[in-house]
């Protein structure tokens, strides 16, 4: 039973990773309004017992503003790694469908894959104003493209493979090649998948609104926490900087730690 | 020249999602290979006859349990000596054509062999043309990449790489899979030319006929375990100085001892080995 | 002459992308509820009648349809002109002009610096598999590849320049100074912090592709015919590792320019460094429709050039595929 296993790794990481993430979003439950809460004769204190990771200009506590940033990121971010596998899931679909299909497809991956990702993040957020909405939508309709490139390759391999060609030629339904041969091919690259644009998603959600064009600067989004820091920089109010930035760290490693320990046990 | 005692190999296998456990790949394997002498190794796939080479080669993939003693020359050839000794004294004729890199072209692989049998850069060029030269391949060939050869000439361009080194010990592992009756033939003379120069020449094989007319003594082997140990000429007519019926059956089962399956049934569980080989 | 043939190929297929990047871009600025009067007048919004707006959105053909506006659009690209600034009060392609010179400084260093350290380090950690230095190097790469490239500048500017005080925290020279007068070496010391964090990032990516190429490698049966013929790991990641590594490396940086130059957005907005990164995000956040496709159209040009020399990379150098050509 020795952690050299990457079996038994991948099963570790999966249970540390979901119980942080129950800790994550039953901790704001908990917390209710308190990383709103202002504290007039503790603005700006350093990290100290009473305040664990410093409070900001207002007197609001870091660490419940961090942990709240934290669960906005991880919703986030669940929402839209979803919503971008479904696009890719269904463009690739469509790409298999013909020959024309495909082309147009593929066109739309290569443009989509040509402007850097943060500059498109940018028009689509200013396309649709800006706020939570449209920073999910945004990082969606964003990421899909590596995804759709591998299923849609996938899909193309298993139509043209034996046993489907034959599972047809016998006159099995539609439904039965699609659940018996084209799914359990499918399931775990768009599993891995989605795990794989999870933390991508994250951080673009966190720089985008560090930019200005993403969550609203009154919502404690770890990106408004570190743009708020930055006013503070020169100060030397180093926690402000330094604390959300670690807790988004911490988080986005942890997934990709899981996605790779699961891609290898695979 | 080698000696294997009481040799057992385990590999990591799964049995379940995550459950490992260990699968036993050579059990208890005793053999002697003794200088100017072809042995030839044979079985079916999956006998373990590849990774005995490995063993002997210290080129085991890593969680692997081996117990045993492997001696070579008198002393036990441990990972150190094996380190030391690879390349120089012993050589391996890999099974796969993927052993050949595809990036680097033909002679300068055969140099590089060479250089790490331990010849200056400039001498490894000229052990490398004559290495290539006997084994017949042109100046095309020469400086071709490796999907640019044929079956046959990357066969050639391994065993070129082995003989280059100049080593006492050569392991053939199938050097014969694939090719056509000629060059199986003309690699087959080459491996005997080796053992007929006073060098220890172990081939590995699953075809019993064709490894006959150049071995002196045949082990046969099947699931990890070595069934017989007999001199080639034992390999006659109905094999009746053969002390096992696998190796009876394996003998019989050949199309020119015409393809008697009679023996067989003597022999629990073999039809399937026996027409394999 | 086929070899003209695929370039044409890939040119057409280039101008193809380019053209949707534009439709796209375009698109998304129409469907945007900031309304481009109020953009073009800025703080003034309030000073001026609605006939003046009706003048204004006139002038600049706001009131059209989309399609319209879109041809214009197109009609004034073809012709060089890619429109005004608003922000900037100077043409769009002067403003990219000026500013992605600064960029490339910044852009290029870090380049060459993450591609080639990143590679080095790829071959060291995948040559040495499970080694201490493997350990050391692949956890820095886990780490720094999911570390958001803000926070990242956030602590360099607190740790060198606000605690240590070893650089300055902005801008690409002493405020106050005209860009002429700025010394090289000044200009430099400016240009390190920004130069050394976009290149750490851009390194771990790099590294973690080159290893695991390594890995495969190291694991692969012409890695063990080496061993065989006594070579050590050392002389099998010489001889064969960087063969099969600098190809797909090479891809790689190729193929990344994209996130480089999303790095340098966010970097050179911690630093205020005034480059192209800034330039974009005061369009998005002011609204300048222009400047903002303009910088879409010309990043992508930027990016897709990238991607097609590393398409072309395999048809060129490796040998399998040369037969194919490009």
């Amino acid at each position: 039973m020795s952690m050299a296993q990457p079996r038994l790794r991948a099963l570790f990481s999966l249970g540390l990773t979901a119980l942080l993430i129950t800790g994550l979003i039953a901790s704001q439950w908990l917390l209710g309004d308190s990383p709103q809460q202002m504290q007039f004769n503790a603005r700006l204190a350093p990290p100290s017992v009473d305040h664990w990771l410093g409070t900001d200009t207002l007197g609001r506590e870091l660490w419940a503003r961090t942990l709240a940033g934290l669960a906005l990121s991880f919703w986030v971010g669940c929402l839209a790694a979803l919503l971008s596998t479904l696009i890719a899931l269904s463009l690739a679909a469509i790409a298999t469908l013909s020959a024309r299909l495909d082309a147009l497809v593929s066109l739309l991956i290569d443009t989509l894959l040509s402007v850097p990702h943060l500059i498109l993040l940018m028009l689509i957020a200013f396309a649709l104003g800006g706020g939570t909405q449209a920073v999910i939508i945004a990082v969606a309709v964003t990421h899909w493209p590596s995804l759709a490139r591998v299923l849609r390759a996938e899909l193309w391999q298993l139509r043209q493979a034996p046993y489907v060609r034959i599972s047809r030629a016998l006159g099995k339904s539609r439904w039965f090649v699609i659940h018996g041969h084209l799914l359990p091919h499918l399931v775990p690259h768009c599993l891995v998948g989605a795990l794989l644009l999870f933390p991508h998603a994250i951080l673009h959600e966190a720089a985008l609104t560090f930019l200005g064009f993403g969550l609203s600067p009154s919502q404690p989004a770890i990106g408004v926490l570190l743009a708020d820091a930055m006013r503070y920089l020169s100060g030397g109010y180093w926690w402000l900087g330094v604390f959300p930035g670690l807790g988004l760290l911490l988080m986005v490693l942890g997934f990709e730690r899981l996605s790779t320990h699961l891609r290898r046990a695979l | 020249m080698l000696t294997i005692d009481r040799l057992s190999l385990q590999l990591p296998l799964y049995v379940s999602w995550w459950k490992r456990e260990w699968a036993t790949c050579l059990n208890e394997c005793s053999l002697k290979f003794s200088a100017g002498e072809v042995h030839a190794v044979v079985g079916a796939s999956g006998a373990g006859k590849s990774l005995l080479a490995y063993a002997v080669m210290g080129l085991l993939p890593t969680p692997a349990r081996l117990s045993g003693q492997i001696g070579y020359k008198g002393e036990p050839l441990n990972a150190s000596r094996q380190r030391k000794l690879r390349g120089r004294e012993l050589a391996l004729i890999p099974q796969s054509l993927n052993a050949l890199d595809p990036l680097a072209r033909t002679k300068r692989q055969v140099a590089w062999a060479a250089q790490r049998a331990g010849h200056s850069s400039r001498h490894a060029r000229h052990a490398a043309q004559r290495a290539l030269d006997h084994y017949q391949l042109d100046a095309r060939a020469q400086q071709a990449y490796s999907h640019e050869l044929s079956g046959g000439m990357a066969r050639r361009v391994l065993a070129a790489m082995a003989h280059v080194s100049q080593a006492q010990l050569v392991i053939a592992d199938e050097p014969t899979v694939g090719l056509d009756p000629l060059h199986r033939q003309r690699v087959l003379d080459a491996l005997r030319g080796l053992a007929d120069q006073g060098k220890t020449v172990i081939l590995i094989t699953h075809d019993l006929r064709h490894a006959l007319p150049i071995a002196d003594r045949v082990t046969i082997m099947r699931n990890g375990q070595q069934v017989e140990t007999a001199p080639a000429r034992a390999f006659q007519d109905s094999g009746a100085s053969l002390t096992n019926t696998y190796s009876q059956a394996l003998w019989l089962a050949l199309p020119d001892n015409g393809f008697s399956s009679h023996a067989v049934s003597h022999a629990p569980q073999t039809e399937q080995e026996a027409t394999v080989a | 002459m086929r070899l003209i043939l695929r370039i044409a190929r890939r040119l057409g297929r280039l101008t193809l992308v380019l053209l949707c990047v534009g439709l796209v871009s375009f698109g998304l600025m129409m469907v945007s509820p900031v309304d481009p009067v109020d953009a073009y007048l800025g703080p003034k919004m309030a000073q001026v009648s609605p006939e003046q707006r009706a003048l204004i959105a006139e002038r600049w053909g706001f009131d059209a349809p989309p399609a319209v506006q879109f041809g214009h659009w197109l009609r004034q690209l073809v012709s060089g002109d890619l429109g005004w600034s608003h922000v900037y009060n100077q043409p769009v392609s002067e403003v990219i002009g000026q500013r992605f010179q600064r960029s490339i400084m910044l852009l290029g260093s870090a380049w060459l610096l993450a591609a080639l350290l990143g590679f080095s380090l790829g071959v060291v950690a995948g040559a040495k598999e499970g080694s201490t230095l493997d350990n050391i190097i692949s956890t820095y790469a886990y780490i720094t590849a999911s570390t958001p490239a803000f926070w990242l500048a956030i602590l360099a500017v607190l740790l060198f320049s606000v605690t240590l005080g070893w650089t300055p925290t902005c801008c690409a020279g002493p405020t106050g100074t005209l860009s002429q007068d700025v010394t090289l070496a000044t200009r430099l010391h400016h240009l390190i912090l920004p130069i050394a964090t976009l290149a750490l990032l851009g390194i771990a990516n790099v590294t973690l592709h080159t290893r695991a190429r390594m890995l495969e490698l190291m694991r692969s049966e012409v890695a063990t015919h080496a061993f065989a013929q006594g070579a050590s790991r050392i002389d099998v990641a010489w001889r064969h590792g960087l063969r099969h590594a600098s190809l797909p490396a090479m891809t790689l940086a190729f193929a990344s320019l994209g996130e480089l130059f999303g790095g340098s957005i966010l970097i050179e907005q911690v630093f205020a460094y005034p480059g192209l990164g800034q330039a974009t995000v005061a369009a998005g956040l002011r609204s300048d429709v222009p400047l903002l496709l303009g910088i879409a159209l010309f990043t992508a040009l930027f990016v897709s050039v990238g991607n097609m020399i590393a398409d072309s990379l395999y048809g060129v150098i490796d040998p399998r595929i040369q037969a194919g050509g490009l």
